[in-house]
């Protein structure tokens, strides 16, 4: 009875736990790291790789098509296309990580975007940063709203957000005749920073200076955690795949500011730097992925999404948590609506926000998040924005229509949540 | 494990005995408190006369509804209680006043010999009383450490300190010998039964839980995941925490309990050291209320409940 005797089946169990923790925090080689890593994806538990190998292959059969794709003007492009879906996935991570849904985002974000070009309306626009908070605070506050109901009314979000959203749309017709009156309903975007977000570039010097900043920053961070981990006696990943990691960040980075820095214009026109739009996205990327990892607050959304009932029992306030999720949904909304606002250089009542949603929906299921709450990362919502992105741009510059993108995008959609409910099952057999 | 013939010793009175009556199990409760908890020598030490736990003629009645009547149950630290009773006993209900779910209509609950109120699950907490209850309440998302201290991460200007959890969640499953689990970093979805109730038990043992309730523990266990928990039962004893087991496994209860202590019907027919049961006597009193079984002592219903009639 003594339990210094491993029960028979802790082969087993080590075997199952190779499949299931992440090679970081149990690998002490690159070779036993690959093999770990490479043993979790057949397991289904593939984290990144099957939507970067998904990505990939459309980008592979684009280029087959046209010769024009994987051009410097096309990409930056496309850059600029996915800014908005990619960043409004990761506004609808948050409530997905809950199991929850927000459905209204898609206009509340146009709201905000208004409110913010009203205020820079000439003659006497306010300071645009002033602006810039307004409009953050719209989608933020209505967020708040939604998430107060949902979690005082115990409503379904699915219900509570597409009553906000068709709430959000008529607020959006009736402001936008208010700021604009007789203009058919389209507000200008007049304040030039804002519209240098998607329309400007960095200089080719600055382009160059951001994203060494960014790798050496990153490494350092990912250095000294695994540094510290060892101080403490704590497993951490082998230095070697550590450095890969930076390198492969700094390879990304060389390859964003090459394309960027590329000349695009046509005749004598020279157009080049890196769009202001990949900083933004870049940094609410960073910084909710830190909100998610790294904080309370994050912990406490993967533990409702999970198991509700032990997170109420380990104390946590399931209220706050959840009407803040939502409220960070609004709030990154609301810089969606800053970056559509930008590339159209207006906002118009003819805003598709429920179609917008969906596509966010989307990006983040394809980027593996989870319908069921518990499981996504931020990361996952950007490169799923970016094949449904790829998916708009490349079917355009084949000269398609509408018609294909919808339905392209539906089965990579379908794929995703096959992939992700296929993986759940094969889990829950072992 | 246990020192049965210490415990012989032990009148079979705890359930009969009027409460404010510390002389007559107090002398013989110190036998095993020297062997069992001699790795918590600070409360055994303060408090050596009186149980960690005792409850003193508690009722509770769900309007018409008699859920316990008159329960009195000494619960000493450093050993294992097994509650056992059919079905509708009353088992849940004692353990759910015990954890503070509900608060009792009669009588008194006594921490250390200190009279006190249980109002909500966080007083029972507060004074180290920890359940866990049969679905574990475990997010299987989430990985062992981020389990063990969720809703109490330590956090260093607002970041997780996950060095420091991931630390003390690999000592306390070292102290508890939990041997199977190869990183702590594994989502708790990938465990087996057995694991997944060590990381709840190391939970409340990481909390400093005195008193650890385990509500059926191996219900849904095969024959080495069981062990494993029983093992984990005896560690916990071994630290000198109070265990009150609830099962319906009398195999479990012969292997692990140091005492027994049975309720049929709301009112706790039995309660005694081990060596005064066998299986036979358990069944009986559980169904019956009474046993011809019983070695010396003559089971009895418990005090002035008999007025029900």
């Amino acid at each position: 009875m003594s339990t210094d005797v491993e029960p028979p089946g802790a082969d087993e169990v080590a075997a199952q736990t190779a499949a299931t923790a992440a090679p970081e925090v149990i690998a002490d080689s690159f070779g036993e790291y690959v093999k770990i890593w490479w043993t979790r994806v057949r397991s289904g538990e593939s984290g990144a790789l099957p939507v970067i190998l998904g990505l990939v292959v459309i980008v592979v059969y684009f280029q087959a098509r046209s010769s024009l794709f994987l051009s410097a003007g096309n990409l930056v492009n496309l850059i600029e296309q996915a800014a908005w879906i990619v960043t409004l996935g990761m506004a609808e991570v948050f409530v997905l990580l809950l199991g929850e849904i927000d459905l209204s985002i898609g206009y509340t974000s146009a709201i905000g975007a208004v409110f913010t070009c009203w205020l820079l309306v000439p003659p006497d626009p306010a300071p645009w940063p002033l602006a810039v908070l307004v409009g953050l605070a719209f989608p933020a506050v209505f967020g708040l709203i939604e998430g107060v109901i949902i979690t005082w009314l115990r409503l379904p979000s699915f219900v509570v957000t597409l009553a906000g959203q068709l709430a959000a749309l008529g607020l959006l017709l009736s402001i936008i005749n208010t700021a604009a009156p007789g203009s058919g309903g389209t507000i200008r975007l007049y304040n030039n920073v804002l519209n240098d977000i998607e329309n400007g570039a960095m200089s080719p010097l600055t382009g160059w200076i951001v994203t060494a900043a960014a790798v050496v920053l990153g490494g350092a961070l990912m250095l000294t955690r695994d540094s510290r981990r060892r101080a403490g006696g704590l497993a951490a990943p082998p230095p070697s795949v550590t450095w890969l990691k930076v390198a492969a960040m700094a390879v990304a980075g060389v390859v964003v500011v090459l394309i960027g820095n590329t000349n695009r214009g046509v005749g004598f026109v020279v157009v080049q730097g890196v769009p202001w739009v990949i900083l933004v996205v870049l940094v609410v990327l960073v910084g909710w992925s830190f909100l998610l990892g790294r904080t309370r607050f994050g912990r406490y959304v993967y533990a409702i999404g999970g198991n509700a009932e032990a997170a109420r029992r380990a104390g946590i306030n399931l209220s706050r948590i959840r009407i803040l999720a939502f409220v960070l949904a609004g709030l990154t909304a609301g810089i969606v609506g800053i970056i559509y606002a930008s590339q159209l250089g207006s906002v118009s009542s003819n805003v598709p926000g429920g179609q917008n949603v969906l596509y966010a929906v989307a990006a983040a299921v394809i980027g593996g998040t989870s319908l069921f709450g518990g499981r996504g990362k931020m990361l996952g919502a950007v490169l799923g924005g970016l094949i449904v992105a790829v998916i708009y741009n490349g079917l355009q510059l084949l000269g398609l229509g509408a018609s294909p993108q919808y339905i392209w995008t539906a089965v990579v959609l379908l794929a995703a949540v096959t992939i992700d409910t296929v993986a759940r099952r094969s889990q829950a057999r072992t | 494990m246990t020192n049965p013939s210490a415990d012989d010793a032990r009148p079979a009175t705890a359930g009969r005995a009027p409460a404010p009556d510390p002389g007559q199990p107090g002398p013989a409760r110190q036998d095993p408190a020297e062997t069992a908890v001699a790795r918590a020598p600070a409360t055994a030490a303060v408090n050596g006369d009186e149980p960690l736990l005792r409850l003193v003629g508690v009722g509770k009645n769900f309007g018409p509804v008699r859920a316990l009547t008159d329960i009195n149950l000494d619960v000493p630290q450093g050993q294992v209680t097994a509650l056992v009773g059919d079905n509708g006993a009353g088992k849940s209900t004692l353990i759910k006043t015990i954890a503070g779910i509900w608060t009792q209509d009669a009588g008194e609950i006594l921490w250390e010999g200190k009279p006190v109120r249980l109002h909500s699950p966080k007083d029972a907490s507060a004074l180290g009383i920890a359940t866990v209850y049969q679905d574990l309440a475990l997010a299987d998302n989430l990985d062992i450490v981020q389990n063990m201290f969720l809703g109490r991460e330590p956090v260093r200007h607002w970041v997780l300190d996950e060095t420091t959890m991931e630390k003390d969640a690999k000592r306390t499953l070292a102290d508890l010998s939990v041997v199977t689990v190869r990183s702590v970093r594994q989502p708790v979805g990938s465990l087996s039964g057995g694991q997944r109730q060590a990381v709840a038990v190391a939970r409340a043992v990481l909390r400093q839980a005195r008193l650890v309730i385990l509500d059926e523990p191996t219900a849904a266990l095969g024959v080495t995941q069981t062990r494993v928990v029983l093992d984990l039962i005896r560690r916990l004893k071994d630290q000198g925490i109070a265990v009150i087991v609830i099962s319906h496994n009398l195999n479990d209860v012969m292997t692990v309990a140091d005492r027994v202590a049975v309720l049929r019907l709301g009112q706790m027919v039995s309660v005694g050291p081990l060596s005064q049961y066998d299986a036979q006597s358990i069944v009986d009193l559980m169904t019956t209320g009474t046993s011809k079984r019983l070695a010396g002592v003559p089971a009895e219903p418990s005090s002035g409940s008999s007025s029900e009639h």
